[in-house]
């Protein structure tokens, strides 16, 4: 990134990244089929401005909105995908790779970034579902504890936006064992008394669910994310029944105990912030949102 | 218990029942009949050997799940002495696909927990084919806080197609269950010695898995997904179950070459079910050999030397 993408608002980002997009400037909410005007879905974090529901958001939109437009670094960017086993399938995973990069404009599906949450050092991490479903192999592990390091070496706290079909396959048990990199490295994050917090998004599942998305000191779910370990469809094929309504959603989680709260995306910053302040004894931070 | 065999095998079950044959025949006719049969018998060998000499990764899953295959429960008698079942996680239930308890090793006290897959079907069903639930993971997780508390050496015997995908699964919150044992595993203050036994089926299989040293018996598969789930995703087709078990590396062999694997324990001509006694006795070798090495360590040093185990997991470039 150039020192001047760096301190465009991310607002401005976002509309010259849709702009490339050969599609109009009006969509259809998918769930309540109202006709929207882009730009304001935008200006809404992705969220319908009419019935409420979260579609999904790109890594970097995510993160930059997220963050104070002020002092974001990328970290651990430099870490890109190599091919350990040259696995192939019907594709080769080199091509595989190649077209997620060209298509999502990322190196991998993890991007992580260091900056302030309303001026309070922070490192905030994110999946690029876009890229390869999310999955989590080598680079993704890697970033994720690249982050985590920074958070340690500078005592601050870390919050990762999950969105994930689960580890990659093309690399193996490479794969399978960021499960452990990760799980570990938030350990020591936890050790050191520093806030892991973890925010499910649409959709969460697999490795990277029963890993460090489900560690967070505090778990945040997104309205009626998809999140679970198996995948519904597995879970249809095993147990031979049709499953209940509402299933592996963020509500029925939150109904079973798994996640702390369920909070709607425009107000992460400030529920977060405030988490954060009470968690490492600051003074509160004022609100972007005041409440209704 | 008769042997069963593979379908690879066919050529020397066929051989095998002749020699049956000839042995019975040899009971009750007066010919002399011993000549022939040892000659078979090398014969047989030999085609072993030369079968087993080249097994594809996907045969190589077929007798990592062989139905004769010995399990956790057969080996635990055989490793150790004075072991103590321990049940239950003392929130919810028992979930028997997971066994656990105290027993010694060589003498030495340890905490010994492995999945259990079911020999007969009434014992695979209540083992729920060694696929463990939320609350297995949970007892897991008490043993190894109990084996802390009181310096036992952990080991783990992993043997399981993964962990249970099912309603009450998803209830119970299956993802917790495995990523907090990662997590407490990472920073267990005792050796943890791993040794997949049969199949290392996923986060289900690791999440009992992260250790000092990981040992692998020579025709055991540990891997991110099944050879037939990656198929289905990849291929669109279970069928293709032989290219994924390829393309994937999950024998012992292969991953000791991505250097994920410390030690592969090698197995008796034909596999482990041929001869139990003898892989009993190689494990139990690398076990003590291997537990010695890394128990010399203090806590401190032991931990540093796992947590930058952890770290260095992946391959990636630097652009």
């Amino acid at each position: 990134m150039t020192w001047f993408e760096k301190i465009i608002p991310s607002r401005i980002k976002t509309e010259r990244r849709t702009r490339s997009v050969p599609e109009g400037l009006w969509m259809k909410c998918p769930t309540c089929d109202s006709v929207l005007y882009r730009p304001e879905v935008e200006r809404n974090l992705q969220v319908c401005p009419k019935c409420s529901h979260h579609m999904r958001v790109g890594a970097r939109d995510r993160l930059l909105s997220f963050l104070d437009p002020e002092d974001v670094e990328e970290l651990g960017a430099a870490v890109m995908p190599e091919d350990p086993l040259k696995f192939r399938d019907s594709k080769k995973y080199r091509d595989r790779l190649n077209a997620a990069q060209k298509a999502t404009g990322e190196g991998d599906a993890l991007i992580v970034m260091a900056g302030k949450l309303k001026g309070e050092g922070i490192v905030a991490a994110a999946f690029e579902f876009s890229f390869l479903g999310g999955s989590m192999g080598s680079v993704v592990g890697e970033r994720f504890v690249r982050g985590v390091d920074h958070c340690l070496r500078h005592r601050l706290p870390f919050v990762c936006f999950s969105a994930s079909g689960g580890a990659r396959m093309q690399e193996g048990l490479l794969s399978l064992l960021q499960m452990a990199k990760t799980s570990a490295a938030l350990a020591a994050l936890a050790r050191e008394r520093l806030p892991f917090i973890s925010v499910l998004t649409d959709p969460t599942t697999g490795g990277v669910s029963a890993s460090l998305a489900m560690l967070g000191d505090v778990n945040i779910a997104e309205p009626k994310a998809l999140i679970g370990f198996a995948g519904p469809r597995v879970i249809q094929q095993t147990v031979r029944e049709t499953l209940p309504e509402g299933f592996q959603r963020s509500e029925f989680l939150l109904e079973h105990g798994a996640i702390d709260m369920i909070v709607d995306r425009r107000d992460l910053r400030d529920r977060i912030a405030s988490l954060l302040a009470i968690l490492m004894r600051r003074s509160p931070a004022a609100a972007d949102r005041p409440a209704e | 218990m008769a042997m069963q065999f593979l379908d690879f095998e066919q050529p020397i079950a066929e051989l095998e029942a002749k020699i049956d044959e000839l042995k019975h025949l040899g009971a009750d006719a007066d010919i002399n009949i011993e000549e022939e049969v040892s000659r078979l018998e090398a014969k047989s060998r030999a085609l072993t050997r030369s079968i087993f000499k080249s097994l594809t990764p996907w045969r190589v899953a077929q007798i990592a799940r062989h139905p004769q295959r010995p399990y956790t429960l057969d080996y635990i008698p055989q490793l150790f002495t004075e072991f103590q079942e321990l049940h239950g996680d003392r929130m919810y239930a028992d979930d028997s696909a997971i066994v656990g308890g105290i027993a010694r090793l060589d003498g030495k006290p340890v905490m010994v927990i492995g999945q259990q897959k079911g020999r007969d079907t009434k014992e695979r069903v209540r083992r729920n084919y060694g696929m463990p639930k939320p609350e297995g993971y949970r007892k897991a997780l008490r043993l190894m806080k109990l084996a802390e508390r009181f310096q036992l050496p952990l080991i783990t015997l992993i043997d399981t197609p993964g962990a249970y995908p099912g309603v009450g699964s998803e209830e119970r919150n299956q993802s917790e269950a495995i990523a907090r044992n990662l997590f407490e595993m990472s920073s267990l203050g005792v050796p943890v010695i791993s040794c997949v036994i049969g199949e290392g089926g996923s986060g289900g299989a690791l999440a009992i898995g992260v250790c000092d040293r990981l040992l692998m018996l020579q025709y055991s598969i540990y891997s991110v997904i099944s050879p037939e789930g990656c198929a289905s995703i990849l291929w669109k087709s279970a069928d293709k179950r032989e290219l994924a078990a390829e393309a994937m590396w999950i024998t012992a062999d292969r991953l000791r070459r991505l250097r994920l694997v410390d030690e592969v324990i090698r197995e008796p001509l034909g596999g482990a079910h041929r001869d139990p006694q003898a892989t009993v006795e190689m494990l139990k070798a690398a076990l003590v050999q291997n537990l010695s090495e890394v128990d010399a360590l203090p806590v401190g040093e032991l931990l540093e030397r796992r947590h930058a185990r952890l770290r260095a997991f992946g391959v990636y470039g630097q652009a």
